[in-house]
């Protein structure tokens, strides 16, 4: 995906740069964007590594399973389907709290673990069943609580508040996940 | 709005001081624990280094051409602008495919009208709340090889427009 779509951008702004007479300009481009990106990664890596410093302690403090376990009730109302103890309840809840935490790495492995747990209760192999629908729903309604990255590039692009952004961010967060939520049981009902 | 603003500086440092006591609660080493976190971090962010200058040098390429400017013009056409402003609808059209593609776009709106302008709000805002759902569905229904995905993509596209109206929204006031 990422293939072609930067393959496109540069194909197409060196085309339309030599048809428009700025390829002088275009020059200037790579050189400063790729200075750009140094520079911001330099800011990220400072507030990255003590932001995943930080998640580091919490996970090994037991915060991951104590908030998963917290979770359990809100799963077994969105999942009907999943006999009570089944694997893909705890699989599912680890994932949510990693994404919610924004730890990639342990929300990926958790999430797959929980689509291959959904699958043993499918019985139609190769439909997706109404709890994958849901939990991927779930999952690409955006949970991350604390949005690090952004604040990280914002602070690195001059904004006199970084962190301005973590509330209206969370609200819309919260928004898109009940939409997607309402959307699922929605559907789950009409859908064939 | 001033209220969300103050709760947005307390949130950070809460989170900091929460997880760290549950370190120290936990009777755990939070400093070796601390450090070891942050030799991830560090890991990630050199790791991800040349995705981000390949993608930066292509958007500079792509904004410095006059490509995006028309691109804009062209998208501003068909919506008005009162709505949506023409430079975010690349950004949220890259994105359902990939989250570092739609970071560089961002990154050239902050440099051309600066994060704290409605622009570069709403573009921080959509992008916290918003998922690659093209890649995530590929990976995750790939994985167990399923090809009748139902109402994945619907209730996904649906709560990604609730998350960018909602960005819009909030972006125009502050």
């Amino acid at each position: 995906m990422l293939n072609l779509l930067w393959g496109a951008m540069i194909v197409i702004g060196v085309i339309w740069g030599s048809l428009h007479g700025t390829l002088g300009a275009v020059t200037e481009g790579v050189l400063g964007g790729a200075r750009d990106a140094v520079s911001l990664c330099v800011t990220m890596l400072g507030i990255l590594s003590f932001w995943s410093g930080i998640l580091e302690i919490g996970e090994r403090a037991g915060l991951l399973e104590k908030f998963s376990r917290a979770l359990r009730p809100l799963i077994r109302f969105l999942f009907p389907g999943i006999p009570k103890g089944h694997p893909a309840e705890q699989a599912i809840s680890t994932n949510v709290i990693a994404n919610m935490l924004g730890l990639g790495w342990a929300a990926t492995p958790a999430g797959l673990k929980a689509m291959e747990q959904l699958d043993t209760l499918n019985e139609k192999k190769g439909v997706a069943t109404n709890a994958m629908c849901t939990f991927l729903i779930l999952n690409m309604s955006s949970l991350q609580l604390i949005p690090i990255n952004m604040i990280a590039y914002r602070s690195q692009y001059g904004s006199v508040a970084p962190a301005a952004i973590v509330m209206p961010a969370l609200l819309a967060t919260t928004v898109s996940t009940i939409v997607g939520i309402l959307a699922a049981k929605a559907f789950e009902r009409t859908w064939p | 709005m001033n209220l969300i603003l103050y709760l947005s500086d307390l949130i950070l440092p809460f989170a900091v001081f929460y997880i760290v006591a549950a370190g120290l609660l936990a009777g755990r080493p939070v400093y070796d624990d601390f450090v070891n976190g942050a030799k991830e971090g560090f890991k990630t962010v050199l790791g991800v280094m040349p995705t981000l200058i390949g993608l930066m040098a292509g958007v500079a390429v792509l904004r410095a051409s006059g490509f995006l400017t028309f691109l804009a013009a062209f998208l501003a056409r068909f919506i008005s602008e009162q709505l949506v402003m023409p430079e975010l609808i690349s950004v949220i059209l890259v994105k359902l495919f990939s989250s570092s593609a739609a970071t560089g776009l961002a990154l050239d709106i902050f440099r051309e009208y600066g994060t704290d302008s409605r622009l570069g709000m709403a573009v921080s805002l959509m992008l916290s709340c918003t998922e690659t759902i093209f890649y995530t569905m590929s990976v995750y229904y790939m994985s167990v090889k399923v090809k009748k995905t139902r109402y994945t993509l619907p209730g996904a596209l649906a709560a990604t427009a609730a998350g960018v109206v909602m960005s819009l929204v909030l972006a125009a006031r502050m």
